[in-house]
């Protein structure tokens, strides 16, 4: 049953994450990046994070897609050829292709991953859990995210404002 | 029958190969920053399986922090490619290439 889950739920992620990548069209590259975020987030329910899924949909599909959304509405970007090959990008690929299909084959015929332990039933469910952790064990983590989103929004702020050129006044 | 550790590390090996893909041939500025979005998701996705399967849930944490990162760096991201799109009307990579001359 899990196993049919977990198929389903990656093709989908799977077929998505290509459609971003190989569909002309901006906004269907969001929005497939939403089915692909929500595929994601399935597997993390598979995987017994169900905070972690929750967070996911909410900052991701909530507040990420939809500022993507908006800045596609915003900039006008027809026409023109929306891929690329030159000799570097194909060289690229093909290198990061073999590298991906060594790390792959080694994973597989000789890899020594732990062996699987059936995740525990209550483990990972509890926000308690999560919020004692955060301030306790990853404190000042938590505390330099803070500033570091402090400082995004400031640098957003400083960013966003049109700048006047000092050869005009 | 749950699937296995391998399962997961090769789906998240693939989903970061997609976004790699799209990074390396797309000339959308916008694109590719979802592409980016793509890789960070396909880590998140290993960081979950391996905390998971090895009983700990270290990983979950780091996940939260990944998380938070992201939403941060998508606002600024994206405020970079509107002030680019104001200063030069256009955000195809081809074209944005003035350090190149």
């Amino acid at each position: 049953m899990e196993s049919i889950a977990f198929v389903i739920l990656s093709a989908l992620t799977l077929a998505c994450a290509l459609g971003v990548v190989l569909g002309k069209n901006a906004v269907n590259g969001a929005m497939c990046m939403l089915l692909c975020l929500a595929g994601i987030a399935g597997l993390f329910v598979q995987l017994r994070a169900f905070l972690l899924a929750f967070v996911l949909i909410l900052v991701y599909g909530g507040a990420v897609v939809m500022l993507f959304l908006f800045i596609v509405m915003l900039l006008d970007m027809q026409g023109g050829q929306p891929w690329r090959f030159r000799r570097a990008q194909v060289v690229g690929t093909l290198v990061s292709a073999a590298l991906l299909i060594c790390g792959l084959n080694l994973l597989t015929v000789r890899g020594r991953l732990p062996s699987p332990v059936p995740p525990a039933a209550g483990v990972g469910s509890s926000l308690s859990y999560y919020a004692y952790q955060l301030f306790t064990t990853y404190m000042l983590p938590t505390q330099v995210i803070g500033f570091l989103l402090l400082i995004a929004m400031l640098g957003v702020i400083v960013l966003s404002r049109r700048h006047r050129d000092p050869a005009d006044s | 029958m749950t699937p296995s550790l391998n399962a997961y590390v090769i789906l998240s090996a693939a989903l970061f190969a997609i976004g790699f893909l799209g990074v390396l041939i797309r000339r959308n500025t916008l694109v590719i920053y979802m592409c980016l979005e793509l890789m960070l998701g396909a880590a998140t996705l290993a960081l979950v399986a391996f905390s998971r399967f090895n009983g700990t849930e270290d990983g979950d944490i780091f996940v939260f922090f990944i998380l938070t990162v992201a939403a941060a760096e998508v606002a600024v991201g994206l405020a970079i490619i509107v002030a680019l799109f104001r200063l030069r009307q256009t955000i195809q990579v081809d074209e944005l290439d003035s350090l190149k001359r």
